[in-house]
Order: structure tokens, then C-alpha cells, then sequence
């Protein structure tokens, strides 16, 4: 099966919550949508951001928008006012997250996200 | 069929200064609103306002007003709401009001929104039975009294209504929950009532302010699928566009950059979301999964939808509490193997200090070009040709960090080859202010308006 981003089939947007960050995934398809409700599981999320050390993970559905939605508890190392990291506010955890690696067989190939249109321009 | 069009021209203090005055010149609109208050700033302008009592608001608005001046005047229906008063919205006002009269917009009505500061009232609140309880861990805020520097309850649209009552053709508001920039004016010019017979419209409003209270975010910026084609550069700043049923469209001026598509408006919907359904304001508890989005012309999404999920009887307090200092310094590491060479060079530094007895509360080395923005989920890929050196330290003791400061500049000569970036000198020593969020009784806070 062939391995792509998790970007092929969704985009995304994340941001802070205190000390907490929320990384929002929105599929491009209905069938985008279907593999991830069934695939991208909250323990999936957890263990991808592990090392960041999550204490906990909650997974919301808005599938009026064709996303789910993660929170990330405690991940930003004290949030926006006290954390020594550069992206106190996790505004590059959905990035990371749709770099995951995914099986997806899907027949109708999807339009390329526009972030491989930068990269290879 | 009436309908009100609101334009958000700033997302946060340091957003772009002309966007306001472009905005308001090319979107037809009846209320600009300005959101400049983040978690943070409060406590800034707090600590502001404790060394000049005529300072602690967001100065920028001071100069965009000034600006927006021939704009009001070819525009006399457009008004303005914004959040600017930070901790000081009465000095604020006062100098928006000596900004209009001496631009000849002397007849301008300006008016102010406070209460919402609760520092001045915190030993009382304490005795009357409101602890201020951390809202994750429980903890009463009387441990932390002493350093507490700033506490503010979000407020609501309501006392904005007030103002619009009073005739305000602007409104200053000190903390009011961002999207309550918005749902003030609809519910003005609708009449909506506040408690329960209006909530699903209030819900609709939320959606609207929430989708346009980060400025650019929703016509363009951080969307995933920007590229060269999208013009940032000249990125049109949203306009939200409401029908009395609380339905509206999302658009942006005419010719301007960015874009207001499904995706864009989808990411922004979430964004610094927790539950969808349950989406809390001082208006209402919005649910954001009945929102249904339809792209209706290119740049305009018509949203419907966006029900309310019913309302709380407290307000969301932001606390600030001094938590000792911080500095985070940086140099550039070229050449092959960068990134173990960065991270070996920080290690270094923090190995030195140590040697003169330094040890801090909290250290961070990061390479960054290497993989270290999300420090172990993204690895590098390949060896790249350089990486940028960050290193931060936090601890209570201001001059431990001062000393830390000064230990950047040696590894320049006595550090590894291809290090430079040493340009900007020392890296500056900052405050920290930690964050406490509570909850409180909306009894116990009474929002003033007053015509200045």
C-alpha cells in the first residue's frame, strides 16, 4: 500500500490553549474524512507527540467540517508566558502532525497539496 | 433585509497598522472592530500602567485612529469597537477622544467598557467565596497572591450594547472576549436579547466573531494551502457580513490578496479550539459542529448554521503572576554535522555556568533547522548546511540569568567552527508572567459603561 503524508489527505491549523495546544485536522475528501475517523485514533496522536509528553489526549469530531479535533494537554512546555521554547504557542504542531506517515490506497489520486507546489517551485 | 457588515482590521497587538485604515476605506462597513489583547499582554500593560497611571492600553490604536480619521469623516455611520483599553481603558478613551477632536471629529461619542479588572477587588472577592481555583489543577489563588499582577474577567457583548445604546461611535472596552467584539454590534442592531431567547442567533454572531477575531488568519494567512499565488503580501483583512437570523458571509475587500474559502474558514474555526460542541463565551455556549460552510463566490463563504449549546453563569478570569525571569539567546553553527555541533555548543554554555555554580530552575537547547520546533516528533532530514543555536534558560533569581546572558559571546572564539551570528549583542533578560486561568460568579462582577 502506498505510503504518503497525512497532508495528501487533510490540512490543518493548531494553536495554545494555556499550557495545552489543539491541533484541528480537516480531511480534503469524504473518504479522507472516513480513514481518519477510523485511523487517526487518539492514542495514534498521543504516540506520534510523545516526546513533547502529552498528560493527556482528548479526539472531538466536527464533521460538519470533515475534521477532528485534538488537544494536547500540557505539550508546550508552560505555554505562551513561560515556556523556553521557540513555538511556545504550538503553532507548528499541525504541521508536524500532517507529516505523518499514512498507508492510503485511495483509486482517484488527490490534487497535490500546495505545499509541494512551494517546495518543488 | 438589513444586514450588518463587520470588519475585523487587527488579530492581536503587532498586526500590520495599515490593515485597519485599508479596511475601513474598501469594506463598506459598519463596524471595524480591533482586537489587540492576548493572554500576555494584559500583564505587560499592567505592569505598565503600575509605573504610569496614565498608561497600560495598546498604544498602536492611539496612531490607527489618528490614521482612520479621514476615513470616519467620509464615513460618519462607521463605528468602532475595540478591545485596546487593555488595563487602562478610561486613559485610552481619553486620548481617542483628543485624537478625534484635534483631526476636526470633535462630535464623536466616545464611550467605555470596564469591570472587567478584578485585581483592585481580589482580597474581597476571596472573602466572599470566590477563590479564583486554577481551572486545571484546583489550586486556590491564594497561593500566589503576593506576585499576582494582573486579574481580568473576560466580559461579554453585553455592556457593548450599552454603549451602542448610548449613541458610542466608539467603543473601548478593556478584556472582553474576542468574539464578543462582534456579537456586541449584531446583537445592537438586531435587538437580540441576552439570556435565552436569542441564543441560537448569539451562537451564530460567536461563530462570525470567532472566525474573524484573528484578522488575516481566515482570509489567507497560516492556511495550509498558501503559496506564491495566494498574495500574501497584500492579504485582504475579513469582513463578516450578518442577516438578523444570525447567518452571514465571510469576504474581504475587493482586489486584495489572501483567500476566504472552505478551507481557510475551516481551519480557522478550530483553531485554538478544545470541543467543538461546546465553544465557551460570556454570550453563550456555541456549538461549532451545526455550522455549515458553502462557498458562494470566489472570496465569500456563506456560514449558517451554529447553534447554541447553552450559556454559564461565570466569566473566564485571566490571571497573571510574576514567576521569575527568562533569556533565550541564539548564534548560527555552520558546516558539516551542524546540528550535533549546535547541540554540543549549548551544552557548552550550560556546562560553564555550571562550573561558576550557576544551575537554573529551567533550560532549553535547541537546534532549529534540525528538527527541534516540535523537539522530537519532526527529525532532521539529511545534514543541513547550517542550524540556528537557541538557548534558554528560566529561573527566580534575576541575576543568575543575567550571567547566562553573557556567556554567548565566547563561543564565537572558543566554540566550533563556522559559529557566528553574534550580531544583536546579549540577548535581553525578560519578566515572566505565568498564567492562571479561573473561572468566577458573573454576580460578582458588574461591567460599567460610561460616555467620556
Amino acid at each position: 500500500m502506498p505510503r504518503v503524508p497525512l497532508s495528501h489527505i487533510a490540512h490543518g491549523r493548531s494553536g495554545d490553549k494555556g499550557s495545552h495546544a489543539n491541533v484541528a485536522v480537516i480531511a480534503r475528501t469524504d473518504a479522507g474524512f472516513a480513514w481518519l475517523r477510523d485511523n487517526l485514533t487518539a492514542e495514534a496522536v498521543a504516540a506520534y507527540f510523545a516526546p513533547l509528553g502529552p498528560s493527556r489526549m482528548e479526539r472531538y469530531e466536527a464533521a460538519n467540517v470533515r475534521a477532528l479535533n485534538f488537544v494536547l494537554y500540557d505539550v508546550l512546555a508552560g505555554g505562551a508566558s513561560r515556556s523556553l521554547r521557540t513555538d511556545t504557542q504550538g503553532k507548528t504542531l499541525a504541521v508536524a502532525l500532517l507529516r505523518m506517515e499514512i498507508d492510503w490506497e485511495e483509486s482517484a489520486p488527490l490534487p497535490p497539496p500546495s505545499v509541494d507546489r512551494m517546495a518543488k517551485a | 433585509m438589513k444586514r450588518v457588515r463587520i470588519g475585523n482590521g487587527c488579530g492581536f497587538w503587532g498586526d500590520n497598522l495599515d490593515a485597519p485604515v485599508e479596511l475601513a476605506a474598501a469594506g463598506n462597513l459598519d463596524y471595524l472592530t480591533l482586537e489587540y489583547l492576548a493572554e500576555l499582554t494584559m500583564s505587560i500593560l499592567a505592569v505598565q500602567k503600575a509605573k504610569d497611571p496614565a498608561a497600560g492600553f495598546a498604544t498602536d490604536f492611539i496612531d490607527v485612529l489618528s490614521r482612520l480619521a479621514p476615513v470616519l469623516k467620509a464615513q460618519p455611520q462607521l463605528k468602532i469597537v475595540t478591545n485596546a483599553g487593555g488595563m487602562n481603558p478610561h486613559a485610552c478613551a481619553r486620548q481617542a477622544k483628543q485624537v478625534l477632536a484635534a483631526a476636526g471629529l470633535a462630535d464623536k461619542r466616545v464611550a467605555v467598557v470596564s469591570g472587567d479588572d478584578l485585581l483592585p477587588r481580589l482580597d474581597a472577592l476571596f472573602g466572599a467565596g470566590h477563590p479564583l481555583n486554577h481551572l486545571d489543577s484546583g489550586a486556590p489563588l491564594t497561593q500566589i497572591r503576593d506576585v499576582v499582577v494582573s486579574a481580568n474577567a473576560y466580559l461579554g457583548a453585553r455592556p457593548i450594547v450599552e454603549a451602542l445604546k448610548l449613541g458610542a461611535d466608539v467603543v473601548v472596552t478593556g478584556r472582553v472576549a474576542d468574539a464578543s467584539l462582534t456579537v456586541g454590534p449584531a446583537a445592537f442592531e438586531f435587538g437580540w436579547e441576552f439570556g435565552t431567547s436569542a441564543l441560537d442567533r448569539l451562537a451564530a454572531a460567536t461563530v462570525a466573531g470567532h472566525l474573524i477575531e484573528c484578522g488575516a488568519q481566515v482570509t489567507g494567512g497560516l492556511w495550509i494551502g498558501a503559496d506564491d499565488a495566494t498574495r500574501l503580501g497584500s492579504v485582504g483583512y475579513p469582513i463578516a457580513e450578518l442577516s438578523a437570523d444570525g447567518a452571514f458571509t465571510l469576504s474581504k475587500p475587493a482586489g486584495t490578496g489572501g483567500a476566504v474559502n472552505l478551507e481557510t474558514v475551516s481551519e480557522q474555526l478550530l483553531y485554538e479550539v478544545a470541543d467543538p460542541a461546546r465553544y465557551f463565551t460570556p454570550d453563550v455556549v456555541a456549538d461549532f459542529t451545526t455550522v455549515a460552510l458553502a462557498q458562494q463566490a470566489p472570496d465569500v463563504v456563506r456560514v449558517t448554521g451554529g447553534t447554541a449549546n447553552g450559556l454559564t453563569d461565570t466569566y473566564k478570569v485571566s490571571v497573571a503572576y510574576r514567576d521569575g525571569f527568562m533569556s533565550a539567546g541564539t548564534l548560527v553553527i555552520a558546516g558539516p554535522g551542524a546540528a550535533a555541533k549546535a547541540r554540543r555548543s549549548g551544552a557548552i554554555l550550560l556546562e560553564k555556568l555550571k562550573r561558576s555554580g550557576l544551575t537554573y530552575a529551567e533550560t532549553r537547547v535547541e537546534a532549529l533547522g534540525a528538527g527541534d520546533c516540535v523537539p522530537g516528533v519532526v527529525g532532521a532530514t539529511g545534514d543541513p548546511p547550517e542550524v540556528v543555536l537557541r538557548v534558554a534558560v528560566r529561573d527566580p533569581r534575576r541575576a543568575a540569568v543575567e550571567r547566562f546572558t553573557k556567556e554567548f559571546a565566547p563561543l564565537v572564539t572558543s566554540g566550533f567552527p563556522g559559529t557566528t551570528g553574534y550580531t544583536t549583542g546579549r540577548p535581553p533578560v525578560r519578566e515572566v508572567f505565568a498564567y492562571w486561568p479561573a473561572l468566577v460568579a458573573k454576580s460578582a462582577v458588574t461591567p460599567s459603561v460610561e460616555v467620556v
